[in-house]
């Protein structure tokens, strides 16, 4: 029995770092109608800003490492906020109202980014800024020179390739030099120390141990989804955003800034994802490829879930969390030892992480059967729904 | 002009059958012989994205199984494969004493060549129908298709004992009418059976389009609602579709596993299945020679980029999704077709002239024309 209960703690701990990164992943989806493939690529970039957080504060030793998580949480969500509100102001307001678009495009920046990770270093990152501020003068001399000429746009890319071009080289250049050439994080993965007041057992319950970690990730979680429910139903921004889900041309009319609004709230998902990542780091070692192993997760979440609803979210979550670590594990068949032959079997060939996915799958195929738009759908009178 | 234009396929068609396996090496052939295969998914994700508007991202599901059909076959036909028990030898690596009662039927050859097809097909239909019956669409549909390939993928990796596992199965040292499959004079003429079967899915795939069919997949693609208000159920439309979309993928997939020597669960990534829309939107989704162009256009780029600088190819396909989703919607096929091209050309001021208004009315040949029809045409 404790094992179970020690399997049910760990799928919460997996299910609320799933909430974390599925509740920014169904806000923004409720809002614009768009699914980020980058999201998962957003808690990579939480695990990897912690990580850096962590190689600054170690040299400080003693009592200021033991306090550098809570500013890797801040920091995480700040930079993976930023990068997220830049995406959106950048690329997805390009692409407003062709979901599908929107959704191949951001798999394109999941894929920039992983390979950014995996190769920055400082003559790339040189190199990439030298390019952006030559194409930006470029393009903005070029745009006084020719205005209104019908060949702008075609000289515009022709000097960003270009800029790209001479920004490649000076980064190939700047490569001879050893200390700019080695890539900051590589392919391999990384590794995150947990201060000492995380590591190790928080007492003990019914004889039952409280790892350290797992009930500060879903303390932590509890007290993020409770910021965004009360930023969402108390704060002027909540309500804006919730008017905008709702109908957005109305909400357009009266005077509500919708892309504002969508800016914010693409910010606050991704910053979200970032805390979730940051969270990640404490469960293992993380590499450039984290992203993928959590955003199927997400998206099932998303589907059992339903979109427009915190609480659907939720229980979706701690639901797949559960299930993927308790059926997963095999402890079932630990608990229950005398279960009849067939039901044995079927327990023991769903009995590994990868096969409690397929049985989550067919679960929610099978959900979705009796109702098609989530556990709690949005309730409207639009014919779509 | 209108003869070298309906000749052109089939100028087209001999070049790839006869000419290309001469200039080419046995290397570059068996490359382009992949392409091509490739080409025959692009055309099926072409069908259901480009005409009906259904992205699917998880079309590596029909595509691996198609493949994993015939390694199968290759595998269980050939002897030097049998281990003690006269079954392939990874069978015995995992204890497995007999054939999985699933993969009996693939000792025969024409249940595999049935099978190739018909199982990816039967699986998109279930798949499709307990999908679309709940009007389950839009991205919805997408990222329910892309835990679908997720399981699969989960799946196939982790059943080593029924499927090999992570390592799949090798076909490039099968045998098949007594040659290895791995051997060059087979491998042109998989090249060529892959020549002449793209041009079959492309009639396909054209039947499909054409006609009463065709446009009502591209009315569900442009507007659902109103199709369903008119008094069609888009279901059946969708599932049928879907499942040739599937039939066409396990066809692709087995073509592309006997020339490329492997098949695995890698078939079934998510990143393989996302690469295969973007081979459609480059080239051009909503045509059908779009797709074709677009498959061996992206995957002769990846190619090229791999061989020379392999960490640059995530940056450049990267780059190529958001430019092409931003700025070429159309792909390159769609943009020469609506004219983009000669905007081009217009913009640098090398427009070509056309007959405007003033000028179409002074031209004496349509005054005279004019004049003899008495003023019934408007121009």
């Amino acid at each position: 029995m404790e094992l179970f209960f020690s399997q049910l703690l760990d799928g919460l701990s997996i299910g609320s770092v799933l909430l974390l990164a599925a509740t920014g992943l169904a806000i923004v989806f409720g809002l614009m109608g768009v699914i980020n493939l980058a999201h998962g690529e957003f808690l990579m970039l939480g695990a990897y800003v912690t990580f850096v957080v962590q190689g600054i504060f170690k040299p400080m030793g003693g009592i200021l490492f033991e306090l550098y998580f809570p500013i890797a949480l801040v920091a995480s969500f700040v930079v993976t906020a930023l990068v997220g509100a830049l995406l959106e102001r950048t690329l997805i307001r390009q692409l407003y109202g062709r979901p599908l678009e929107t959704l191949l495009a951001t798999w394109g920046v999941s894929l920039v980014l992983i390979q950014l990770v995996r190769s920055v270093s400082t003559a790339m990152l040189i190199g990439i800024l030298v390019a952006i501020a030559l194409g930006w003068f470029a393009a903005k001399m070029l745009r006084t020179r020719f205005e209104e000429k019908l060949f702008l746009p075609y000289i515009v890319g022709l000097s960003w390739i270009g800029s790209s071009l001479i920004g490649i080289a000076f980064a190939s250049w700047l490569s001879n030099i050893r200390p700019l050439a080695s890539a900051w994080f590589g392919p391999r993965n990384i590794d995150v120390t947990a201060p000492k007041w995380l590591q190790g057992s928080w007492g003990k319950i019914a004889g039952i141990e409280l790892p350290g970690i797992r009930i500060f990730i879903i303390l932590l979680s509890a007290i993020l989804l409770l910021a965004t429910f009360w930023f969402l139903n108390k704060s002027v921004w909540g309500l804006r955003m919730r008017a905008v889900t709702q109908n957005r041309q109305m909400s357009n009319c009266l005077g509500i800034p919708t892309d504002k609004v969508d800016c914010i709230t693409f910010a606050l998902g991704s910053g979200l994802a970032g805390v979730a990542g940051a969270a990640i780091t404490l469960l293992g070692s993380v590499g450039p490829n984290l992203g993928a192993a959590y955003i199927v997760s997400c998206f099932m979440v998303i589907v059992l879930g339903g979109v427009g609803n915190l609480l659907g979210t939720v229980l979706a979550s701690f639901l797949l969390g559960i299930i993927q670590s308790v059926i997963g594990s095999g402890s079932l068949l630990i608990v229950f030892p005398n279960l009849p032959g067939s039901v044995k079997g079927f327990v023991e060939f769903f009995a590994t992480t990868s096969m409690s996915l397929v049985l989550v799958f067919i679960f929610i195929i099978a959900f979705l059967q009796f109702r098609p738009n989530g556990m709690f759908p949005q309730k409207g009178r639009s014919v779509e729904n | 002009m209108k003869l070298l234009r309906s000749l052109f396929p089939w100028i087209l068609l001999a070049v790839a059958l006869f000419i290309l396996p001469i200039i080419l090496d046995d290397f570059r052939l068996n490359l382009f012989g992949r392409y091509f295969s490739l080409a025959i998914t692009a055309l099926a994700i072409d069908l259901i994205w480009g005409y009906t508007g259904l992205l699917s991202l998880g079309q590596g599901i029909f595509f691996a199984l198609g493949g994993y059909a015939v390694a199968m076959y290759l595998m269980l036909n050939t002897p030097s494969e049998a281990g003690g028990n006269g079954i392939p030898k990874f069978f015995e690596n995992y204890g497995v004493a007999e054939l999985p009662f699933f993969w009996q039927p693939f000792w025969s050859p024409v249940v595999t060549l049935i099978a190739l097809w018909l199982i990816p097909a039967i699986i998109a239909g279930l798949v499709g129908y307990l999908i679309f019956r709940n009007r389950i669409k839009g991205v919805y549909f997408s990222i329910i298709t892309q835990a679908a390939l997720m399981v699969f993928y989960h799946f196939f990796n982790g059943q080593q004992k029924l499927i090999n596992g992570t390592n799949g199965l090798k076909t490039s040292t099968t045998e098949l009418f007594g040659q290895l499959v791995g051997s060059p004079s087979l491998q042109e003429w998989l090249y060529r059976l892959t020549v002449v079967l793209l041009p079959v899915a492309f009639l396909i795939c054209r039947y499909f389009t054409s006609g009463r069919f065709g446009d009502a997949l591209i009315a569900i693609r442009d507007d659902e609602l109103r199709l369903r208000f008119t008094g069609y159920n888009p279901v059946p439309f969708k599932t049928i579709v879907f499942i040739v979309a599937g039939a066409l993928c396990g066809i692709s997939g087995a073509l592309y596993t006997v020339q490329s020597g492997i098949v695995s669960p890698q078939y079934m990534t998510i990143s393989m299945s996302i690469e295969m829309v973007i081979w459609v939107a480059v080239g051009g989704r909503g045509t059908l020679i779009g797709p074709i162009i677009g498959a061996v256009l992206v995957n002769y780029l990846r190619s090229l980029v791999s061989e020379a600088l392999p960490e640059m190819w995530l940056f450049v396909q990267g780059a190529l999704f958001i430019f092409v989703v931003v700025l070429m919607p159309d792909g390159i096929y769609g943009w020469f077709k609506n004219g983009g091209f000669s905007r081009l050309l217009a913009a640098f001021g090398f427009a070509t002239k056309t007959a405007t208004y003033p000028q179409l009315d002074q031209d004496p040949g349509v005054l005279e024309e004019m004049s003899s029809t008495s003023g019934t045409k408007k121009l």
